[in-house]
């Protein structure tokens, strides 16, 4: 009967204010799908980095006939230089720093750069001289590449060092700021969700003011006047809650392992597991935001 | 059961206080009439010992309760041993009469057996057996008010309070909700009545309160209305 009665004002409350059950539905759902996917953004770039900074190396181009006069003015680098950038490798200064370098000479950068562009029809152009011979040095900490960057800059017949860490920051950061953009429209979206759940909440108090009035005259709890008002709140974000949940479920099925993952073939996505371990987090986080509105809006107007 | 000691309110933004050191003592199974005119504090008092209000100064103890230090959390608890009634009778207009008085059993969480067997003896005791499925707009204003008293007394308080329980009937149908009164206080239960109706307290001759200005001007037991309103 308890129970029953609560239920059966919960339900009634639900109908009576249907236009604004249904727009907490859609703000909620809205603002916690933007919380899902900046949660999967952070993800990926977490596990992107594991993954890429870990094969992360550090590039040293030596100087071709085509290179840049300013940089290698004494043209092609001869075998001298070659020897002398390895026995630097080689050295106390640097050793323990390397985990292991290898050398590509012209045919070998050819025959790298053409599997890497298989597909591409600029394969075709490009001949073996244009391509720089260049030493591969991978690092026992990829976030060394600066010593090695300095080491070689400017040392004659080195056209360039480029830490291939730099590519993927850039990338990172664009991922990041998506990401924090993705967060900042939730965090609004969910501060309106907030606003709406306890002017709705305030205004299904106002339809009943009769009966709350009634309750506290007969001596009703706080906590039995207040618990219908506040189940409705939860009710209608746990709602939006579980849409916003499947969306990030659909999105990492549909669009990153049915489409992404197919498309980038070599990239390790965010997995279903992953993005099933965040239904519950947001399920949660729309509930306790929607009882925490609740009991604000309903406390304010039992003490009016 | 009721000890008011020097008791003053003064509501916000108002000149006059609406109680001015009152103090009164009502012993387990009196029947007391506030009279005044509107705004002699008559209900500001009745508000004070359900404790919807709390007094600006002085001291009131309602049923060993110290309102004034009594936690919120409490009060429900408090209330579940007072019955009020109103002027306007308060009923819900979508709930039938056996809702109405059901509905604040329920909320005080007394089982379903409980409900099914206190309310039908309740509505015969206030005379409305065989109505118990009529909805309030179906009602005479002396019926709402039985329905009203019926909710007010379902649960066994020891204290009644009435504001103006007679205020929208007429003489006979006034008379008939008194007489309902004097059998429940016949019962045990203590009442405090305010009102305006003379020919009541005249007939009735019981304890009479007079309030004036927010101020007790004469107590008198036994008295009507004129004899209380010269004593002052």
């Amino acid at each position: 009967m308890k129970l029953g009665y609560v239920f059966g004002e919960v339900g009634q409350g639900l109908k009576r204010n249907l236009s604004m059950v249904v727009s907490i539905v859609l703000v909620t759902f809205l603002s916690l799908s933007f919380v899902g996917t900046a949660a999967l953004l952070q993800l990926q770039i977490g596990q992107m980095k594991n993954y890429w900074y870990d094969r992360a190396q550090v590039a040293v181009y030596l100087c071709s006939e085509f290179s840049p006069a300013e940089a290698c003015p004494q043209g092609e680098a001869s075998a001298d230089v070659k020897t002398a950038i390895e026995a630097k490798l080689q050295d106390s200064t640097l050793s323990p720093y390397v985990d292991k370098y290898y050398f590509l000479d012209h045919n070998q950068a050819l025959a790298q750069f053409q599997e890497e562009f298989k597909d591409n029809t600029i394969t075709n152009y490009v001949t073996a001289d244009q391509l720089n011979e260049t030493f591969w040095v991978k690092l026992k900490n990829p976030s060394d590449g600066a010593i090695i960057t300095q080491s070689f800059t400017g040392v004659a017949g080195v056209e360039e060092v480029r830490d291939q860490r730099s590519y993927l920051d850039q990338i990172f950061s664009i991922l990041n700021a998506a990401s924090l953009a993705a967060i900042s429209i939730a965090l609004v979206m969910l501060f309106s969700a907030i606003l709406l759940i306890s002017t709705t909440i305030r205004q299904s108090a106002f339809s009943r003011r009769r009966e709350i009035g009634i309750m506290r005259l007969v001596g009703a709890s706080n906590f039995y006047i207040q618990l219908p008002f506040i189940i409705e709140g939860v009710v209608a974000a746990a709602i939006g809650s579980i849409l916003a949940g499947g969306t990030v479920v659909a999105i990492v099925q549909f669009f990153v392992q049915g489409y992404l993952a197919q498309s980038l073939p070599f990239t390790n996505f965010v997995s279903l597991a992953t993005a099933l371990t965040l239904v519950p987090i947001i399920f949660g986080l729309g509930v306790l935001l929607a009882a925490f509105a609740s009991i604000i809006a309903i406390r304010r107007y039992l003490r009016a | 059961m009721i000890s008011i000691e020097k008791v003053s309110k003064t509501y916000k933004g108002a000149t006059r206080a609406a109680l001015d050191s009152v103090s009164i003592e009502i012993e387990k199974g009196d029947f007391v009439f506030l009279v005044g005119a509107s705004g002699s504090g008559k209900s500001s008092l009745l508000r004070m010992m359900l404790r919807e209000d709390v007094p600006s100064k002085g001291s009131i103890f309602v049923l060993g309760e110290n309102l004034i230090s009594i936690p919120a959390r409490r009060v429900p608890y408090f209330r579940r041993n007072i019955g009020m009634v109103f002027q306007d009778f308060r009923l819900l207009p979508n709930k039938t009469v056996f809702q109405n008085v059901a509905f604040c059993l329920e909320v005080i969480g007394k089982s379903p057996a409980f409900v099914a067997d206190a309310v039908p003896s309740v509505l015969k005791l206030v005379g409305l057996d065989g109505k118990q499925d009529r909805y309030p707009n179906e009602l005479s204003g002396g019926e709402q008010q039985r329905v009203a008293l019926a909710r007010a007394i379902v649960n066994k308080p020891q204290l009644l309070l009435a504001d103006e329980p007679t205020g929208n009937l007429d003489p006979a149908t006034s008379q008939e909700i008194v007489n309902l009164l004097e059998r429940i206080s016949a019962a045990g239960t203590t009442i405090v009545m305010a009102t305006h109706d003379r020919g009541i307290v005249d007939r009735l001759k019981r304890r009479v309160v007079v309030l004036k200005d927010g101020q007790i001007v004469s107590d008198d037991r036994g008295v009507g209305y004129e004899k209380a309103e010269e004593a002052r």
